[in-house]
């Protein structure tokens, strides 16, 4: 089992994917580290200031002060940057420099065979970073999950600064002010992009098949090809034989994605009319309807990969000219 | 007494008239010293005079938009070597490849380290982007430096994957043609697309001919990856480059309210 997993890992070009997991969790988990640690610190400040107690180490009139110990509390906000962040700077760049020289030196980079059109690898990756839209295409077709899904993520990062209309949490590390934000980021970078792609190094053998880590990648594997279209799905689920007409098809496609998004934005909303109606005048119409339909639009993989893992579902929409 | 010697010609060194020409400032430690140490040096000069304490401490920015740009650096020094050797044809791609690894003094390092470098550029972008994400350093005034940022991304992604074609092995040769096979796939402007059919897109008009410079990853292909990963795009993100390190001056270093 080992072997199969250490064949893959191993090879040149993936050893920078185990290294990004391993950078992306520690980094992670410092970020996280560090937010939940301000906060601890802000809280206790304000429980303090509430209870009318002298001022304390935290006790912040500056937001930004949390981040110095306390023997640097009310020194200058700016120093020098000569020698301070040149010397920092010069550091890192010298332990990046030997890291990349001892990585250079012992590993070479990867050359295969001359280029042959006739002679086609299986299974045939992408590089590494776009290993998540490859994998993508198991579930969408290639416009959507090649084109138009990477546009809305390029789109869609773009956006984030004018969408987030918090204005808290500017310059320090926190979690508890922006919990949304934090969440849905680290769910569209890590669980979706990530994840997808240490799933297309290492569980997609011969074929685009899936293979547990270890599992010997047999090419000849037979799976059984059982998925069907959503309304098909849905006249086995009731028993009408009728859905499953292509009129019908196309009806129960264009309602379901239609009631997806209408009902995606239209709950969100009622529920924050009732919590908390400040964030909905914040935001107003035009961007929360520009959050909701990016934020679905993101949700719709992690929903159409148990549709189709779970329930066999292909399509939810099949026209003449493209499906969904 | 030689000490007494060095003094002198130092001494004389220093008033001498070539030497003040180029270097304006003392070495001692003095706050006007340390400001002319990055006023009066064009590449340090990138820094403001002051940074803000926050920013100078390790575990706030990770040093990571740093590193990155060192590694573009690297990147851009390792590929003009490269470059002296590289022919961007079918007959020669490959056999200068063989070339690196047997004649080029240094080749196979020197490839070996364009190749790593590339691969943790990529992973620089993508942490400096958390961080910058988890000091919420994309807010007001510096919302537009994060959309200059984001094509920055996209630029590194497209270098990237321009430079997997070069050279014109069966990894690269692959790792493209899946790659842009979904370009055939593009709405209106592919020929395999949504609607793409019907206003006339065949695989000789539609958008991944004009990435290829035809229905293949064939030659003209491997000239124009070539062109966009030694020319067009470098240029392009240096540009991007300057606005993004500008910005970020402008707008009051690296995170927190102006």
């Amino acid at each position: 089992m080992w072997h199969n997993i250490w064949k893959i890992a191993s090879k040149p070009d993936n050893i920078p994917i185990v290294g990004m997991l391993f950078l992306v969790m520690f980094f992670g988990v410092l970020s996280f580290y560090l937010a939940l640690k301000n906060d601890r610190i802000r809280a206790a400040a304000a429980s303090r200031r509430k209870e009318g107690q002298p001022k304390a180490k935290g006790d912040v009139v500056d937001v930004i002060d949390i981040m110095y110990p306390e023997s640097e509390q009310g020194l200058p906000k700016k120093i020098s940057c000569w020698p301070h962040l040149v010397k920092l700077e010069f550091i890192c760049a010298i332990a990046v420099m030997a890291l990349l020289m001892f990585w250079s030196v012992p590993i070479d980079a990867p050359l295969e065979e001359p280029s042959s059109p006739a002679l086609t690898p299986n299974p045939s990756k992408a590089p590494w970073y776009f290993l998540g839209l490859q994998d993508m295409l198991v579930y969408f077709d290639p416009w959507i999950a090649g084109v138009v899904l990477p546009t809305f993520i390029i789109l869609g990062l773009m956006v984030i600064p004018y969408m987030d209309v918090n204005p808290k949490g500017s310059g320090y590390y926190t979690f508890r002010e922006r919990k949304f934000a934090i969440l849905t980021y680290w769910f569209g970078f890590f669980v979706l992009w990530v994840i997808e792609i240490v799933i297309g190094t290492f569980c997609r053998g011969p074929g685009w098949m899936f293979f547990w880590p270890g599992q010997e990648w047999d090419p000849h594997r037979v799976v059984a090809e059982v998925n069907i279209n959503f309304n098909e799905f849905l006249a086995n689920a009731t028993g009408m034989a009728g859905l499953k007409s292509a009129t019908a098809g196309l009806v129960i496609g264009i309602g379901t994605i239609l009631g997806y998004y209408v009902l995606g934005m239209a709950l969100p909303y009622l529920w924050l009319m009732r919590r908390n109606p400040v964030i909905l005048e914040q935001l107003g119409f035009i961007r929360f309807n520009i959050v909701g339909f990016l934020f679905w639009t993101m949700m719709a993989l992690p929903i159409k990969i148990v549709l189709r893992l779970i329930f066999h579902v292909k399509y939810i929409l099949v026209t003449p000219w493209f499906n969904i | 007494m030689v000490t007494e010697q060095l003094e002198k010609v130092k001494e004389y060194v220093k008033e001498s008239r070539v030497y003040k020409s180029m270097f304006r400032r003392g070495f001692e430690d003095t706050p006007r010293n340390r400001v002319l140490a990055i006023m009066g040096n064009v590449f340090l000069h990138l820094h403001p005079s002051h940074v803000k304490r926050h920013s100078v401490k390790l575990t706030h920015t990770w040093c990571m938009g740093g590193i990155t740009f060192l590694l573009f650096l690297v990147l851009c020094f390792t590929g003009v070597f490269l470059c002296f050797y590289y022919h961007p044809d079918k007959i020669n791609a490959y056999r200068d490849m063989k070339y690196f690894e047997y004649d080029v003094p240094f080749g196979v390092v020197l490839r070996n380290m364009h190749r790593w470098a590339a691969h943790l550029m990529v992973i620089t972008v993508w942490l400096h982007m958390t961080r910058v994400f988890m000091t919420g350093a994309y807010k007001p005034p510096r919302e537009f430096n994060w959309v200059v940022g984001v094509v920055l991304l996209v630029l590194t992604l497209l270098l990237s994957f321009t430079g997997y074609l070069l050279p014109d092995d069966q990894l690269g040769f692959w790792a493209v043609t899946v790659g842009t096979n979904m370009a055939r796939a593009t709405p209106l402007l592919g020929h395999e697309g949504p609607f793409g059919e019907q206003i006339g897109a065949t695989a000789y008009n539609d958008i991944r001919f004009a990435l290829l410079g035809g229905s293949v990853v064939g030659g003209n292909a491997l000239l124009r990856a070539y062109i966009w990963h030694c020319v067009a795009m470098p240029v392009t993100a240096i540009i991007f480059l300057a606005v993004h390190f500008w910005r970020t001056r402008k707008d009051g270093g690296t995170s927190g309210p102006l």
